[in-house]
């Protein structure tokens, strides 16, 4: 019961965006809400087992929603910018020094180390190639190595980020309370 | 006040043509298939946001100067575009260099390959 509410709350939310701005209650028409509500309740009971697989409901606390909102547009978008600069120096200058580098994740949640590997991937300059699924170490292609940083084994998921700690970001939005660090 | 969203628009528009052009001349320059990927997916994806963002800039302020709900409409999808051109580009991105690195396609001038040494 609870994933097909779930379901059906974002599908109707996700149709409410889509259609702001056709009418007057609110922005939207009555026809819009009433065939958007039928509508999510039909997607809602098709789709109850794709979105809440797990059976893991710890992302409807608001607490993590909101810093995911907050996580997303200003340390994200802070070292997204950073990188982006530095891969644009690079591909003026020409100066790179590639290689594949294992990253210790130490996140445990598949919603965790989903994010971490988007969010290596998306700033530019670092690119995640393949998971180690039992030890969940990430595989991190990088455009730059410092010199004599490729004969370490191990490199830590915060040394990845100069600027802020993401990793712990992420911590906070994904991983269960109760593990031990 | 309509100088001034135009004015931010045309910036926006400007740091988004300027990322997109250095994701390509990335990846005329960059020698192999995973440095070409961080020039061309990324770089390019930073530009887009910021065109999608003059978009959305140019949609709210026109609502807000006239306001007729199409525009309004513009900026929320522009802004939806956005959100999923930055999922989708992540994990596409992924799974193009996973495929390749399966497939046999190691970075050529590479100081290390710590993936093709634990041999998965």
């Amino acid at each position: 019961m609870i994933p097909f509410l779930i379901t059906t709350f974002l599908a109707f939310l996700g149709y409410l965006i889509l259609t702001a701005g056709t009418g007057n209650i609110g922005l939207w028409s009555v026809t819009e809400l009433i065939m958007g509500a039928i509508l999510a309740v039909v997607t809602g009971a098709l789709t109850r087992n794709f979105l809440c697989r797990s059976r893991d409901y710890r992302m409807l606390n608001p607490a993590r929603f909101l810093r995911l909102l907050v996580y997303v547009p200003v340390p994200f978008f802070i070292e997204l910018t950073r990188a982006n600069l530095d891969v644009a120096y690079r591909v003026i200058t020409g100066r790179i020094r590639p290689g594949i580098i294992r990253v210790r994740s130490n996140l445990r949640t598949d919603l965790g180390i989903f994010m971490l590997a988007n969010s290596i991937t998306l700033t530019p300059g670092t690119l995640t190639v393949g998971i180690d699924e039992k030890t969940h170490d990430l595989f991190i292609h990088n455009i730059n190595l410092g010199e004599g940083e490729e004969k370490k084994e191990y490199f830590e998921s915060t040394e990845l980020f100069s600027l802020i700690n993401l990793p712990a970001w992420i911590r906070k939005i994904a991983e269960h309370d109760k593990e031990a660090p | 006040m309509p100088g001034i969203l135009d004015l931010v628009t045309y910036v926006l528009l400007g740091i988004g043509i300027l990322f997109n052009a250095l994701g390509i001349i990335g990846l005329l320059r960059f020698p192999d298939l995973y440095t070409r990927m961080h020039a061309t997916t990324k770089a390019t994806t930073f530009g887009s946001i910021f065109t999608s963002l003059a978009v959305i800039v140019y949609g709210l302020g026109l609502f807000i100067g006239n306001n007729d709900s199409q525009y309004l409409t513009l900026a929320i999808h522009a802004f939806l575009a956005m959100a999923m051109l930055a999922f989708t580009n992540a994990v596409s991105a992924h799974a193009l260099a996973r495929a390749a690195h399966k497939s046999g396609q190691f970075p050529t001038p590479a100081v290390c390959d710590r993936l093709a040494e634990a041999k998965l």
